[in-house]
């Protein structure tokens, strides 16, 4: 090993090389990665590795964010928006303890952001990176299952069969009933899926000063939006893309423009709607007691 | 031997052809499908390629419609803005628009040409998003149009064509094929698995839309029948060669090979 952050990879770590991939490995993919920001929205295949967590808890995000961390990096964990569900906790800890680097709850403090099914609501800016882990890279699986076959229509940008999608969903329910992971165009060329976030999250994606990296281990395709790229969610002139919306705000924090989980409180039937971005939440909470 | 070939017929259109095929030849291994097989085919005109069962009329379709490559000879496409291209030298880009744009495929099996799991309206507006139409009631209308064009009820819009019978699969992948107003149409056995009421209902609208919208078809079949009454003109192949062609009545009344004689003379009257 001969990177520099591995010279220094003692006790802190575990014994695990600098966040657990070596030195090879990272160089590999963070070529697939510079791939991948040169080409806005095309999946680059990478040789992804075994982790020590199964397949759909993150493989790619970690292998992501593994490769890119440095010491200096300040990393932010958020599954569902929140900072302390298990998955989110597990691979902060996995972090913690393989790199020694900071971590922190709040979105402005982070420097690389790794994330499963939310985009933070606080804007990302300039010089933060946000992770997102992908299950299922392909946007057009569903409508062509060939590999082959679906590469030669991003190839050849033949993106009709997604709009059939939507033209059923209109014709059975009067509405694009697409709520989650809903088809993006990059940059004006390539087909996306942007992980399953709600589609609440797709207008952050949009000119977004933040670097967006996408890393789907089980499927080895690694993708990214580059900062300021533009990010289209797809939809028909007569039936324009809308997101979610709630009749009632945040019922702990008062916040109407954030995403909203209906959770379940007792068992006759009472339900509250709060922020699903628990750090959001808790600034709003905190910004209001400080009034 | 007394093979009419096009060439013979000296009225024909001082148009220029839609498409010319010369000496085209496919070999699969050792054993040859199609041999030195030549003909033209012009705007309007629907050619019926006859033949036995194993006789290369399928292989001879897909080499013509650009999804098998030929081995040998040149097939050559006049596009809608006048150029002439030949098929083996585009790029597979150009061909594939190409098939969704200026050409159709009609299936023998409607499974082969249909999305089963998806409602009519979709299936008929595949190719009208695949080529850029973006605005839903546009394209709902324009499937409802054409669901109506091939005598499917308009209440069927949304159910998939699972639930239909086979003649109206294969309806709907007529209009399925015609909505983005193809110029040329690929046809293999297109009423081979209907019965002969359902198949004379099918050719009548075929026969009456081909008129309609001035398409060009190529259309296979082993059903003399079938030929007689939708096929301008004929090409008989035996063993991958074509061993006469001419107008429809003329090869049908007058066969001039002993094997097209031999056919004629089993067609049931």
């Amino acid at each position: 090993m001969t990177g520099a952050e591995s010279a220094t990879a003692g006790p802190a770590t575990g014994g695990y090389n600098f966040a657990y991939l070596d030195e090879h490995t990272k160089r590999m993919i963070r070529r697939a990665m510079l791939k991948a920001v040169a080409i806005p929205g095309y999946q680059v295949p990478f040789a992804s590795r075994e982790m020590p967590l199964p397949y759909g808890w993150g493989t790619g995000g970690i292998q992501v964010t593994a490769s890119l961390i440095g010491k200096g990096d300040v990393l932010k964990v958020i599954d569902q928006g929140a900072d302390d569900t298990t998955n989110a906790v597990s691979i902060r800890k996995f972090f913690r303890r393989t790199t020694g680097v900071a971590v922190t709850e709040r979105t402005a403090e982070a420097t690389i952001v790794q994330t499963r099914h939310r985009i933070p609501e606080t804007p990302l800016r300039e010089n933060q990176i946000i992770v997102y882990q992908v299950p299922i890279p392909e946007p057009l699986r569903w409508i062509e299952p060939r590999e082959t076959e679906t590469r030669k229509m991003h190839a050849l940008s033949e993106y009709g069969g997604i709009y059939v999608r939507l033209y059923e969903d209109i014709a059975k329910f009067g509405r694009v009933t697409t709520s989650y992971d809903y088809p993006v165009l990059v940059n004006g060329r390539y087909l996306m899926r942007p992980s399953p976030v709600p589609k609440f999250d797709n207008p952050k994606m949009d000119m977004n000063p933040a670097l967006q990296l996408f890393g789907a281990g089980r499927e080895k395709r690694i993708y990214a939006v580059p900062p300021y790229t533009p990010v289209k969610s797809l939809d028909f002139t007569d039936h324009p893309f809308t997101v979610e919306r709630w009749d009632r705000p945040c019922a702990i924090c008062g916040a109407a423009d954030s995403f909203l989980d209906e959770i379940v409180i007792d068992d006759r039937g009472g339900r509250m709607f709060v922020c699903s971005d628990t750090d959001y939440c808790r600034s709003n909470r905190a910004a209001k007691a400080a009034e | 031997m007394s093979v009419r070939t096009p060439n013979d017929i000296s009225d024909w259109p001082d148009e220029e052809p839609l498409l010319r095929v010369s000496g085209l030849g496919k070999r699969f291994g050792t054993r040859a499908a199609c041999r030195g097989i030549s003909f033209c085919l012009w705007p309007g005109e629907l050619l019926g390629v006859v033949g036995e069962s194993g006789s290369g009329k399928t292989t001879l379709l897909n080499c013509v419609s650009a999804r098998l490559p030929a081995d040998q000879g040149s097939i050559e496409y006049r596009q809608r803005d006048g150029r002439r291209v030949e098929l083996s030298q585009l790029s597979e880009a150009t061909r594939r628009r190409l098939a969704r744009t200026e050409w159709g495929f009609v299936h023998q099996n409607p499974r082969d040409g249909l999305r089963l799991d998806l409602s009519a309206g979709a299936n008929i507006g595949e190719r009208l998003m695949a080529v850029g139409a973006r605005h839903y009631g546009e394209i709902r209308g324009q499937a409802a149009e054409w669901l109506s064009k091939v005598e499917i009820e308009a209440g069927r819009l949304d159910d998939v064509p699972r639930t239909f019978s086979g003649g109206m699969q294969q309806r709907l992948q007529i209009a399925r094929n015609l909505v983005s107003r193809p110029r040329l149409i690929f046809m293999d056995e297109p009423t081979g698995s209907l019965d002969v009421s359902v198949q004379a209902r099918l050719l009548d609208l075929l026969r009456g839309l081909c008129d309609e919208l001035g398409l060009a078809a190529i259309v296979v079949t082993h059903d003399l029948g079938v030929a007689r009454l939708l096929a301008h003109r004929l090409l008989v192949l035996r063993g991958g060669v074509a061993v006469e062609s001419g107008l429809t009545d003329q090869v049908l009344d007058d066969p001039q090979h002993p094997y097209t004689q031999l056919l004629v003379s089993s067609m049931l009257q």
